[in-house]
């Protein structure tokens, strides 16, 4: 056994640990266990690169790595405590850039490293070489796009720019144009390498990545940040291809077609199709907002009302919606769960795949509060069940409980599969204003019969409600038969 | 949509509203309130005199509520509650639409004596269970109705309370029912007693109506056959039970029966007679003064000894009914809600809110229940599936949709389009590989095996477990600092700065994702 060996040995053992975490993380009951696995893998694999490296480099080197990964931990630990639910998609987002941006700076260096003069030991000639070249190309492209695209994307998310898609003239032209530059550019730095091929590669990459996020829209960002997720994955696989490293190879390779998955999940959760969410750009053809005339009246209904709704109510579903993030009102909300459920109402929760910004957002935000998660259902499990249910609250949500979807055929909207919300008999839509949701449809769901509109801010609302359910009496218990 | 040939002119259709000729029927097809909503929909009405008495609904209110007095029969569209009469089918109108509740199934007789006339009928009762056709669905709004009613028949012939009560006379305990068949009907009995303070207990061959159960106050009574199998049928209805599980029903009813003062039994199923779920010896054990409710008595009873539309008291003083017309006791509401039903019918069938009928046989709900159409018997439909049943494969587009016509070609020409996509994709790889060095195989080797892992570990995530997915993928994809690690402190400065940064940037990554993970993790707790 040498040190090659042996790194070799714990890189196949660190690889399958990633296996094992990714398949924990599917399940509740073992998802803790996957993390343990994610860290031990990362443990055997940083240990193990760090024994392989200690043979050749310097002292000084030594001390960089130290103090860099200290830093570095220090920074990420930091976030991570201090991170609020809400504010998950953002730096899952930024996190995605910084991988990025690694890979790219990893690609640099293979490129300084063989061509401009470095020596790894590594001896690299004739064919190999020119493979060499093209990984370099191909590991500074994927990466930087990474990390354009998601900073685009921590911006647009953190509204720090409006989230509104950019709709530059032929985008789709830019997108294939900067695609076409950079195959030109791989053949030509494949033939003759230079510095300046390697700027310019990395410069279209930058401005591809940016414009790919910066042309779609708020809405529709769980499907982008799963993507860029992706992206992060196939950067990394790059490095891995550029470095002769099975380990990274393996890992971008798993990371990158279970992002590519999930993205694929939320697409035909949104009805959308993959290859334009890949190509950047969807979404902004539905704007044609109906104009809601004919929808009839909808009806207003107090807290107080909805508090009275709620007590006579023997089940209620709440579907929580992107608003309920933005107001914050997820304690409130799991509150007025836990006061409904003491007095005997069968609670539960329905949620759309794609409520939020980012996959499994709400039922990361109910968690947070203490919701169990038992009673946390998703569309599919939840979606027949609304007709046998006394009062539905929607809380924030719009699209994803808009019955044109699944009734009208000429509806941008169609075919998108939504919470069948209007056939409970009651159903109370917290909401600002009357204005449309991101798809800019309009929602007959307000206009239905059993439908009445609670307007304000969804946090004040809930907490209205939970107000007037203190001041009445908790219902006298029937004197028998309350056998649950 | 093609219209159908009926009404070459554009001006509104009429529709008649006669009064039922049943005898013992005291509902109507239409009410005032749902008169309105019809005439909102661009129809004249014509309401036959009469026609609301035995529902108390008095004619003026009709005419109030924008209806015509006079012959309903002429009409462009005749709603009824029953069947038509021989003598009936004779006056309707050749191009007339009947709705009515037809039996199809069980009444062939009266399709092909419907089909003898060049006229369209649609049965109410052959709705398809699915989500969207709910609104139409007459039998869930009259088992409803029939499940209330049947434990107020039941309080009515108990000679005691159903509530418990410790009062100066003594205490009374509270009466215990058992409710068996958990459908519609069995859950409005559920609710029905536990409001008027009984013990309720209610059994059913499908586990998952438990939560149902519980929801309106009742306990559930499991049967647990060894070789448990799921009996959720496709069409929503409870299928045939296995002899497994019959064998433990028939003790549970057996224990049940000595214990319970009510038994409610509501087991139907589609195009069969009802099971028999309580024998004569359980009859024979219960204790003086219970009651029976049997509301399958018009499909031969799960009690042995129903007599259909009657009362009987047995030897041992246990009342059983067999009331069949329990719906129609309440005949004001049944009137009501069935008449919802016609009106969500012709809303339906009325798109343009012009006061003209169109039927679309591409639509399933009105496909399903149209039984004659223009003289052409159309029964039975092809069949429907129904989104209440757990989906068999969780993807989609499989058979399961064969539903409407036009999506059975789509899983074929994706399948297709599948082929050729695998084959190019295949072709691609091979020609990548075959042109590398030896070097570069072995890692496309290990890369595509890789990629296929990944897919197939995540394949079944949980939704809620989305995020914390996405952040651990997140820290392990932090796992190329193994590159940098791999190229610092070699000399070239540039080389080591740029990896010092790469190894601090995937570091964050790395212990960042992880802690985050676990951070989000321990927030989820069971309830």
């Amino acid at each position: 056994m040498t040190t090659a060996t042996a790194a070799e040995a714990a890189y196949v053992v660190a690889a399958l640990l990633f296996i094992l975490s990714l398949a924990g993380l599917s399940q509740h009951r073992t998802s803790r266990s996957g993390v343990v696995w994610g860290i031990a893998g990362m443990v055997i694999a940083l240990a193990a690169t760090v024994g392989l490296a200690s043979r050749s480099i310097t002292v000084t080197g030594l001390v960089l790595i130290a103090v860099a990964t200290a830093v570095g931990a220090g920074i990420g630990l930091w976030r991570a405590r201090v991170v609020e639910m809400t504010g998950m998609p953002e730096l899952i987002a930024i996190m995605h850039s910084l991988v990025g941006l690694a890979a790219a700076f990893v690609g640099w260096n293979g490129y300084l490293d063989v061509d401009a003069g470095g020596h790894t030991g590594q001896e690299i000639t004739g064919s190999l070489l020119r493979i060499h070249h093209a990984e370099v190309f191909i590991g500074v492209f994927i990466g930087a796009v990474t990390f354009t695209g998601s900073v685009v994307a921590y911006l647009k998310l953190s509204a720090r720019i409006k989230s509104r898609p950019l709709m530059l003239p032929g985008r789709h032209v830019l997108n294939l144009g900067a695609l076409a530059a950079f195959a030109v550019l791989t053949a030509a730095f494949v033939a003759r390498p230079h510095m300046g091929l390697l700027i310019a590669v990395t410069v279209v990459a930058l401005a591809l990545g940016a414009h790919l996020v910066a042309s779609i829209g708020g809405g529709d960002m769980p499907v982008v940040v799963s993507m860029l997720n992706s992206y992060s994955g196939w950067a990394a696989a790059a490095s891995g291809f550029l470095l002769a490293n099975n380990l990274l190879i393996v890992t971008g390779a798993l990371v990158g077609s279970s992002g590519a998955y999930l993205s694929y999940i939320m697409c035909k959760a949104m009805n959308r199709s993959f290859l334009s969410v890949i190509a950047g750009g969807f979404g902004g053809e539905t704007a044609v907002a109906s104009d809601g005339a004919d929808q009839g009246e909808h009806r207003e209904i107090s807290a107080e009302e909805t508090a009275e709704l709620l007590q006579d109510a023997s089940s209620v579903i709440i579907t929580p919606g992107y608003g309920m993030a933005v107001a914050q009102a997820q304690y409130p909300v799991a509150e007025l769960a836990r006061k409904l459920r003491e007095r005997g109402v069968d609670v539960r929760f329905g949620i759309h795949p794609v409520a939020g910004r980012l996959p499994g957002h709400m039922n990361v935000l109910l968690a947070e509060a203490n919701v169990p998660y038992d009673i946390v259902l998703e569309m599919d499990e939840i979606n027949d069940d609304f007709a046998a249910t006394s009062v539905v609250l929607v809380i924030g949500a719009n699209d994803t409980v808009n019955p044109s979807a699944a009734e009208d055929p000429a509806s941008p909207i169609a075919g998108m599969p939504v919470l069948h919300v209007w056939q409970a008999a009651q159903v109370v839509v917290f909401k600002r204003s009357m204005a449309t949701g991101y798809a800019g449809v309009q929602n007959p769901l307000f206009f239905r019969e059993n439908s009445q509109m609670l307007f304000g801010d969804a946090k004040q609302r809930v907490e209205d409600i939970l107000r007037s359910l203190d001041a009445t009496a908790a219902p006298v218990p029937a004197m028998v038969g309350t056998n649950r | 949509m093609a219209p159908s040939e009926q009404e070459p002119e554009q001006q509104a259709q009429r529709i008649g509203i006669p009064a039922e000729s049943t005898a013992g029927e005291t509902r109507v097809a239409a009410t005032p309130a749902t008169v309105a909503r019809l005439v909102a929909l661009g129809y004249h009405v014509v309401v036959e005199p009469g026609a609301g008495e035995l529902s108390r609904f008095s004619d003026a209110a009709y005419e109030q509520a924008g209806a015509r007095l006079g012959d309903p029969w002429p009409a462009d569209i005749v709603l009824k509650v029953n069947g038509p009469s021989s003598e009936e089918i004779g006056r309707l109108r050749d191009g007339t639409t009947l709705i009515a509740l037809i039996g199809p199934a069980h009444n062939p007789e009266l399709v092909e004596e419907l089909a003898l006339r060049t006229i369209t009928v649609l049965a109410m009762d052959a709705v398809p269970r699915i989500s969207r056709a709910q609104s139409l669905d007459v039998l869930s709004s009259m088992a409803n109705i029939a499940g209330y009613r049947a434990v107020v028949e039941a309080a009515h012939a108990f000679g005691r309370f159903f509530t418990g009560q410790v009062t100066a006379a003594g205490k009374v305990p509270p009466a215990k029912v058992l409710v068996a068949g958990a459908g519609v009907a069995g859950l409005a009995a559920i609710g029905a007693a536990h409001s008027l303070g009984a013990v309720v207990r209610a059994t059913d061959p499908r586990p998952e109506v438990a939560e149902q159960v519980r929801s309106l106050g009742g306990e559930f009574l499991e049967v647990r056959p060894e070789h448990a199998e799921l009996e959720v049928s496709s069409d929503g209805y409870a299928k045939a039970t296995s002899d497994d599980y019959n064998r433990l029903a028939a003790r549970l009813y057996a224990e049940q029966a000595v214990d319970v003062d009510i038994i409610v039994t509501t087991a139907l199923i589609p195009g069969r007679p009802a099971p028999r779920l309580i024998t004569a010896e359980d009859v024979a054990r219960m204790k003086p003064g219970s009651v029976i409710v049997d509301m399958a008595a018009a499909q031969g009873g799960n009690v042995e000894g129903t007599v259909a539309g009657k009362a009987v008291v047995t030897d041992n003083d246990v009342t059983i009914i067999g009331y069949t017309d329990l719906p129609g006791r309440l005949p004001a509401q049944a009137s009501q809600l069935y008449g919802t039903n016609l009106v969500n019918l012709m809303k339906l069938l009325t798109p343009g809110k012009d006061g003209r009928l169109v039927l679309d046989f591409e639509d399933v709900v009105q496909r399903s229940m149209t039984v004659v159409r223009d003289g052409e018997k159309t029964w039975p439909p092809p069949p429907v599936q129904v989104s209440a049943a757990p989906a068999q494969t969780p993807a989609q587009g499989g058979p399961e949709q064969a539903a409407a016509p036009d999506t059975e070609t789509k899983p074929a020409r994706s399948r297709r389009s599948g082929y050729a996509l695998v084959g190019a994709g295949a072709l691609a790889l091979f020609l990548v590989t075959a042109f590398s060095p030896p070097q570069l195989i072995a890692h496309f080797t290990v890369f595509v095996l890789a990629i296929v892992i990944g897919f197939y570990v995540i394949g079944h995530v949980h939704h809620a477990l989305h995020t914390p997915l996405m952040s651990v993928t997140n820290a392990i994809s932090g796992i190329v600092v193994v590159g940098a690690l791999l190229q610092i402190g070699h000399g070239n400065t540039v080389v080591t700065v740029l990896s010092f940064a790469a190894i601090l940037l995937a570091s964050i990554n790395v212990f960042g994702g992880f802690a985050v993970t676990r951070r989000m993790l321990g927030m989820f707790s069971k309830g």
